[in-house]
């Protein structure tokens, strides 16, 4: 049977309650009668044999590339960049797709007699990944094959010996990349694209870029114009990497772009219930809920994340695409509409969302409530094409714990961002004026970036300036459950319960208003007519 | 006529000390204070007044007095039995002169510089100290024609201003009130003017990065010092480290650039001045550091959070504390008290001199500080009043004062 597409429930006197996530934690909220409620499509069938496909895609690239197998020759310097931690969510069961694209490109590599082979994390920004997970991502025959000899390297961002300027774009955008990646004759770049956003030349011109680059298009004006920056074609993120991307390639940078697609089979069968559709959950899945949310809900947070950060999906490919780069990221991205594609008609007056315990910044660590604001108003309120699910002054109502928490290793410049910054201003422009530099040059978190497990000090910005459409689109943000103190430094409103938040809502939205519920993760991309 | 009296009574010290244990001001009712029937002290002589107490305010010191924690170097420079109460705003029912030699009317409203220096001792010639001005280190507080007291409120024979038979001031302690201050205004003028001091003492520099350690009254007023006597010709960046919500918004009001938490103060203070971190301390740090607690705990921050080369300069009254100066020894750090008051240096171009009082009077009024009176009572009722300031900071509280003018009743 092959699996169903999304489909937008509206509710009514029979529906069951609605699965919110609450963190580490699970709420069942009764949604008032007519709301509409998004599903995700079931998983699609992955490919029988994700090895074969990978070789197939390697000797039949699309764009006029030609095959892998035959841009390699002896004497050649061959980088492999490769997406980092960031991707995919929860991270994968054993084999992660990047550990089987990276043994075929390797395996080649080795049958055209390349010696000179270096692997490269594309951070950009991000923080540098740790053994196990670089172990966990690669495999541990290609990581004990490169690292100890030195092969395996972090893209460090703040290394001037390391980066290379190319020159500026016909906009004026300085493009600074890696200098192995750009120095090498060719350049292979392992995509993993969980949403659409993902891959295309943002895979180079941002994963391998220097804030000097960066800077360009991680801005608040970028993002405002990004509607959304999960829809290539009205996104000013992707037109700056484009252009930064046209000058790489014309610089002489040879890339063979590789792109792979998953399907939305998120979380492991203890969470079965977390793929259904409420009104089909059967005995095990509602007693699979009910120990889960009994076990949870006496288990100290901290513990409870330790228990969610070792969840692995069991995500399955279900395409990859190799060659020239615009060519297979186009196909990529109807591929992950293929999966994550919902029509939904209309807008709606309150979008009602609840945020698991993990974004892309926080893997292993603590969703502190800058990324909690970045998970809900930048990626989730961004998984549309055409307008935004919510109408411009309508209120976006978030489920999150929004603790006052952070990481100080992975997130040191969240900490004083939330402390000295946000307690001034949260306009992403002021911000981005008034703070950004200093953040930016400050030379301890460009220490710790360098050399321990940190984002860089500009992050936190980034991640405010995510929310930047949203900010301006919406009439207000409410917080459910949230710790107040918090929610309040964001720029939000804290309330106790859903039906709280609903009634001071309608202080924006006016009374009788309609209400729609993302229900997700897994991920959906809502396409609205 | 009332007053509230400190007799020597070693058993009633120890059991405040046992007491204060569960909060600063609590052993108030078994401690060597005690509320008695109470005469106006006789003038010790020529040139001092009688004056009527109308607020008196409940200083950290007197709280560390009751509290049997101050240091025992104090013990030769007070004298039992005595009225504590060194902030005093009172009137002169019979008149008077002040320090300048005016002659002022009956019912004038006045506060008191409470250090007993030579002139109040009628010791002459004066000492170093009290002839160049600077009467807070005046080498006489234990001579001449009183019994030992640093200030007004410690002396057995002067009387202090938590009681309503009045006290005895010497016209070289004499301020009158400007007729716009509020009595709330008046009662902070003393603990201004240690402020006042303090900020001085701090020497900051142009450009300089400051943080303040402490956002009591003390800490406070030292924020407001800094903001209008420091930084027109510095504009330095006062960096505060506060606990509490209503201490955090003062701090702001009062001209803090940046105000955390105080576990967060060293990692604003980095981040003000881009230092890096080893082993967890600043390998740079603030210029000045100003540590307006005086504990064990607020030194090390102190010493933590310094430059090397920088300064830190002690506002909180300390008593004997456990702390590692290897920091000190290592960065060269320099470490400096800022007791009372005296004459200070003009940060403006001439570099004139001025009392620091006179400092303090114009301070109050710009900055209107007696907004921070927070809660009065009556005398009867101490043992309430000293348990709300020793935990005025968690009651939201600033400086809680004694309200002679209203014997019955709390008046704030």
């Amino acid at each position: 049977m092959s699996p169903r597409p999304g489909f937008v429930l509206e509710v009514d006197r029979s529906t069951p309650p609605t699965l919110f996530w609450h963190g580490e934690r699970f709420r069942l909220e009764r949604l008032p009668e007519g709301s509409r409620v998004i599903y995700a499509p079931e998983p699609l069938e992955p490919l029988a044999d994700p090895s074969a496909a990978i070789r197939e895609a390697l000797d039949s690239p699309l764009g006029g590339q030609a095959p892998l197998r035959t841009l390699l020759r002896p004497g050649m310097r061959l980088t492999i960049a490769f997406d980092d931690v960031s991707l995919p969510l929860p991270p994968m069961e054993r084999p992660d797709i990047r550990q089987l694209v990276i043994e075929e490109v390797l395996d080649l590599a080795a049958d055209a007699g390349v010696d000179d082979v270096e692997l490269i994390v594309a951070l950009a920004l991000h923080r540098r990944m740790t053994e196990p997970e670089l172990r966990h991502a690669l495999g541990d025959r290609i990581y004990d094959a490169f690292a100890p000899n030195g092969l395996l390297s972090q893209h460090d961002a703040e290394d001037p010996d390391a980066l290379v300027h190319l020159g500026c774009t016909d906009q004026g955008e300085e493009v600074e990349i890696n200098r192995r990646a750009a120095e090498s004759d060719l350049l292979v770049y392992v995509n993993i694209n969980l949403v659409t956003m993902d891959g295309g030349h943002k895979s180079v011109a941002t994963g391998l870029a220097s804030y000097r680059s960066l800077r360009h298009h991680h801005n608040p004006e970028t993002m405002r114009h990004s509607r959304s920056f999960m829809d290539q074609h009205r996104s000013e993120l992707h037109s700056s990497n484009w252009r930064m991307g046209k000058l790489i390639a014309e610089s002489g940078v040879n890339v063979f772009q590789i792109e792979t697609t998953l399907n939305n089979d998120t979380f492991p069968s203890p969470f079965g219930f977390l793929q259904k559709r409420e009104w089909e959950w059967g005995v095990r899945d509602r007693l699979g809920f009910l120990a889960a949310s009994k076990v949870l809900d006496r288990t100290p947070a901290g513990t409870a994340r330790q228990v969610f950060h070792r969840v692995r999906a069991p995500h399955r490919m279900t395409s990859v695409q190799a060659g020239e780069v615009e060519a297979v990221h186009a196909r990529t991205t109807e591929n992950v509409w293929r999966q994550q594609g919902v029509t939904v008609e209309g807008q709606t007056d309150i979008l009602t969302m609840g945020l698991p315990y993990i974004s892309p910044y926080n893997v292993n660590s603590i969703l502190n409530p800058i990324l909690v604001a970045c998970l809900g108003l930048g990626y989730l309120f961004n998984l549309y094409r055409g307008r935004p699910l919510v109408r411009e002054g309508g209120v976006l109502i978030m489920s999150h714990p929004t603790a006052w928490e952070f990481d100080p290793v992975h997130h040191p410049s969240y900490i004083d961002f939330f402390e000295e910054v946000l307690s001034q201003s949260t306009d992403p422009t002021v911000v981005a004026e008034r703070f950004e530099a200093s953040f930016a040059t400050d030379p301890w978190y460009i220490h710790l970036y360098r050399t321990g497990h940190a984002y860089h000090g500009v992050h936190p910005f980034y991640m405010w300036y995510w929310c930047a459409h949203a900010l301006d689109h919406l009439g207000a943000v409410i917080v459910v459950g949230g710790d107040p103190a918090a929610v309040h430094r964001l720029g939000f409103r804290a309330a106790s319960t859903l039906t709280d938040a609903l009634e001071m809502a309608t202080d924006v939205v006016g009374r009788d208003p309609s209400l729609t519920h993302l229900h997700t993760p897994p991920l959906l991309m809502a396409d609205v007519q | 006529m009332k007053a509230l009296v400190v007799e020597r009574n070693v058993p009633r010290f120890a059991a405040a000390r046992l007491a204060s244990a569960f909060g600063s001001g609590r052993g108030a009712g078994i401690g060597p204070l005690r509320l008695l029937d109470a005469t106006p002290p006789p003038v010790p002589g020529e040139g001092w007044h009688h004056l009527r107490p109308l607020l008196s305010g409940i200083c950290g010191s007197d709280l560390a007095t009751l509290d049997g924690r101050s240091s025992r170097s104090f013990e030769d420079l007070v004298s039992f039995p005595f009225v504590p109460g060194h902030e005093v705003v009172g009137v002169l029912d019979d008149g008077g002169t002040d320090r300048a030699g005016r002659v002022l009317a009956p019912g004038t409203r006045v506060v008191i510089e409470p250090v007993l220096g030579c002139a109040p001792r009628h010791i002459t010639p004066p000492c170093a100290a009290c002839g160049s001005g600077h009467t807070g280190l005046c080498a006489n507080v234990a001579f001449g024609r009183l019994a030992p007291g640093l200030q007004t409120g410690f002396c057995a024979d002067t009387g202090g201003g938590w009681s309503t038979a009045g006290l005895v001031a010497h016209a070289s302690q004499i301020h009158p009130v400007p007729p716009s201050f509020t009595d709330e205004d008046a009662v902070m003028v003393e603990p201004t003017a240690c402020a006042v001091h303090a900020a001085l003492a701090g020497q900051v520099a142009p450009g300089d990065v400051v943080a303040v350690i402490g956002a009591g009254a003390l800490g406070l007023l030292t924020v407001s010092a800094l903001d209008h006597l420091v930084r027109p010709a510095t504009r330095c960046t006062v960096v505060v480290g506060a606990r509490h919500p209503h201490q955090r918004r003062t701090a702001e009001q009062l001209g803090a650039d940046m105000v955390v938490d105080p576990d967060h103060l060293a990692r604003a203070v980095r981040r003000s001045v881009g230092s890096l971190v080893l082993g967890g301390r600043l390998t740079g740090g603030a210029d000045v550091v100003f540590d307006c607690v005086g504990s064990a705990e607020s030194l090390s921050q102190a010493l933590a959070l310094v430059r090397p080369h920088g300064r830190v300069v002690m506002v909180g009254m300390p008593a004997k504390v456990d702390v590692d100066l290897a920091p000190l020894w290592q960065r060269e750090v320099t470490l400096v008290g800022a007791y009372a008051y005296g004459i200070e240096q003009s940060a403006a171009p001439d570099g004139a001199e001025r009392r620091t009082f006179d400092l303090a009077l114009e301070l109050v009024e710009q900055a209107g500080l007696g907004r921070l009176v927070s809660a009065t009572y009556p005398l009867d009722r101490y043992e309430e009043a000293l348990a709300h300031a020793g935990a005025a900071g968690r009651r939201g509280a600033v400086r809680v004062a004694f309200d002679l003018r209203h014997p019955k009743g709390r008046t704030r």
